[in-house]
């Protein structure tokens, strides 16, 4: 226990410390970029999802262009956004996050915005890719890899075709206790939404109030939520239908051919992985190389051969092997298909309103 | 040593010294506390009065909504629920620690070693490792299931994960050695003449537990408690590991404050509380330790 004597000081200066992190305000204008900049002088610290780029980038980054990068890890765009919105300067220059968050994060004011003229690669982007809802004409965010939402789910053991997210919601008596959904506030709340004919984007209180009951009343049907292990669930035979992300269904259907992916006929999410440059970075120079370096199809390529997730390169795209196609129909969903799904956007100030519901749903029964 | 000083300058000398050497040996302990406990318990409640940034953070305007907030039904519902969690998992680490650490004083003494080595030893495995293993222990597929089906006793695989069950048992299985440990320090501390003078005025085994090794183990048993209750109410992997997300604790509900819902107000308003409802705990452990130790001074 501290003596009051003391603890008036340290309330003061933990005042102090706080309203100096609060102080600062951004401007939104680009940076006067140097694209004659010797690269050889900067380094990056880039934040990426575990095992979302290949191993060896730095390395092959460090000799074909020049500067040295230092990956670190986030696990949830929640978690890489705390991080960059805890102080002026992250130390962080290229941060890889889900397009919704990039959005958040301009309007904030912490992103630079990107200079085509530096990334000449992003001629190799479908068409389809630079008119994203989250950011129209990529100006803050260059997209890395793209797909939708649906249900995961084993052939052999799910006695008929699941057509509908209320397959999910309110299953049959034989898949009670043998589903799972997943966890993350926008994609929980993603079924119902769209089987009750709501935008996966709603902030209108009665629509979410209906979602809440919908998911109130499928938690005891399900197995688990589950955000990471899903598709080993299916491999196991714990779950026989789940609700997953494409590309990673592909992780079970690589496992066990009996598994497959369908999207329900009410529709789902468009959901995209993108780079964002920080404002803060000293090395923008630097930065735009990486997101440049990205965009070669053969780097590109790497992560649809190794994640089996789509990108939405089309050069990238152009060079993937057939046969990996057919093994995961899921890599041949069309930019033009992916687009007639709903893009996640940011909810502005009606977050609490799905976080509020989300614990409603985790703490009852 | 002709001017050699008098005795009570002596002692006065030496306690000065012994002052200055404490504080010395002090500063460090406490500046560690000043820093990365004072400080950032400051900032949580500093925090906590102020309004939501729409992006995280805080804005410093003042408000005690936050605190209003924590009057919401959920809210206490999923603290009632904690709280009955913790409870529960308390219990049942005091029915298995208990006698454990009663059976390892009772042990020769080369032995004890082994055996309170043996109660630290997961310890020395990384806490989600563990959490994890009892995934594989319990689930539908697990060895546990598959052992109950070759003995006969099932047909049908037995649902054991992701029940509050298995959430009280991640618990149990996490803290029991912080019940053990302390428990056993009191009975080993425990004056066996007393238990003798008692066996020969006639009190039987039940009557001698009861008044003697009880009441004298009672800090052990407290402190103990204390141990296993507030990680226990604090703990957020164990839910959703092994409760599969379907059960939360307060522990999870002010993590999704600060990493999902952005509301780092609202989460420090709860984090607050919980430690002023954790700190009165103490005081009441300080208490009932303090009138049992002079139960035998009487």
């Amino acid at each position: 226990m501290i003596r009051r004597r003391t603890a008036v000081p340290v309330l003061l200066a933990s005042t102090a410390l706080l309203l100096a992190a609060c102080g600062g305000d951004a401007e939104p204008e680009a940076s006067e970029l140097d694209p004659s900049a010797d690269l050889s002088q900067q380094s990056l610290t880039v934040s990426n999802w575990e095992g979302y780029m290949p191993e060896d980038l730095p390395d092959r980054f460090a000799q074909d262009v020049g500067p040295e990068v230092t990956v670190t890890n986030h696990a949830t765009n929640e978690e890489i956004v705390a991080k960059l919105t805890a102080s002026e300067d992250s130390g962080i220059d290229v941060a890889f996050v889900s397009g919704q968050f990039a959005q958040a994060l301009a309007e904030q004011g912490l992103l630079e915005p990107i200079n085509p003229d530096l990334v000449p690669n992003l001629k190799n982007l479908y068409p389809e890719a630079t008119e994203l809802p989250y950011d129209p004409g990529n100006e803050i965010s260059v997209p890395y890899a793209w797909g939708t939402t649906g249900l995961c789910y084993r052939t052999d053991l799910v006695g008929f075709e699941p057509t509908s997210w209320n397959d999910l919601l309110n299953p049959v008596d034989e898949l009670v206790g043998k589903t799972t959904m997943l966890q993350t506030e926008r994609w929980l709340m993603l079924p119902a939404q769209k089987a009750l004919g709501f935008s996966v984007n709603t902030t209108d209180e009665d629509e979410m109030a209906q979602v809440q009951d919908q998911l109130v009343s499928t938690k005891p049907t399900l197995l688990a939520f589950d955000d990471t292990t899903f598709y080993s669930r299916l491999v196991s035979g714990e779950a026989s239908l789940v609700q997953a992300w494409d590309g990673w269904c592909n992780y079970g259907i690589a496992e066990d051919d009996r598994i497959t992916f369908t999207v329900p006929e009410e529709g789902s999410d468009l959901w995209v992985d993108t780079m964002v440059i920080l404002k803060s970075s000293k090395n923008k120079e630097a930065a735009h190389a990486f997101v440049n370096y990205i965009l070669d199809p053969e780097i590109h390529t790497w992560v649809v051969e190794n994640i089996l997730y789509k990108v939405p390169n089309e050069a990238a795209m152009g060079a993937v092997d057939p046969a990996l196609v057919e093994q995961f129909p899921t890599l041949g969903i069309t930019p033009t298909e992916l687009l007639e799904q709903e893009a996640l956007v940011d909810l502005g100030d009606a977050a609490p309103l799905y976080t509020q519901v989300a614990t409603e749903v985790a703490a009852s029964g | 040593m002709t001017a050699s000083p008098s005795p009570p300058d002596v002692r006065a000398a030496s306690r000065q010294v012994g002052r200055r050497g404490s504080a010395l040996l002090l500063a460090p302990g406490l500046a560690y506390l000043l820093v990365f406990l004072v400080v950032p318990l400051s900032l949580v409640l500093v925090y906590a009065f102020f309004e939501r940034g729409r992006f995280g953070g805080v804005v410093p305007t003042f408000t005690l909504d936050n605190f209003g907030r924590l009057l919401e039904p959920t809210f206490l519902r999923v603290l009632g629920e904690s709280v009955l969690y913790a409870g529960l998992a308390t219990v049942v680490a005091l029915l298995l620690g208990y006698p454990t650490a009663y059976a390892i004083s009772q042990l020769p003494p080369r032995w004890r070693t082994v055996a309170l080595v043996a109660v630290v030893l997961p310890f020395w495995t990384n806490f989600l490792i563990r959490t994890y293993a009892w995934i594989v222990l319990l689930n539908r597929e697990g060895l546990l299931n598959s052992a109950l089906r070759q003995l006969g006793v099932t047909d049908e695989p037995v649902s054991l994960l992701y029940t509050p069950g298995a959430v009280v048992v991640g618990l149990v299985y996490a803290y029991l050695p912080l019940m053990v440990l302390p428990i056993y320090a009191s009975v080993e501390r425990l004056d066996r003449e007393l238990l003798e003078a008692a066996a020969n005025l006639g009190a039987g085994p039940a009557r001698r537990f009861v008044s003697i090794t009880l009441p004298l183990t009672l800090p052990g048993v407290i402190a103990g408690s204390i141990f296993v209750f507030v990680p226990s109410l604090g703990n957020f992997v164990v839910p959703e590991l092994l409760g599969g997300g379907k059960t939360i604790l307060i522990g999870n509900l002010i993590r999704d404050q600060f990493l999902k819902a952005r509301d780092w107000p609202f989460g420090a308003a709860m984090a607050f509380s919980i430690v002023l409802l954790l700190v009165l705990l103490l005081l009441v452990q300080a208490r009932v330790t303090r009138r049992y130790r002079t139960v035998p001074d009487e």
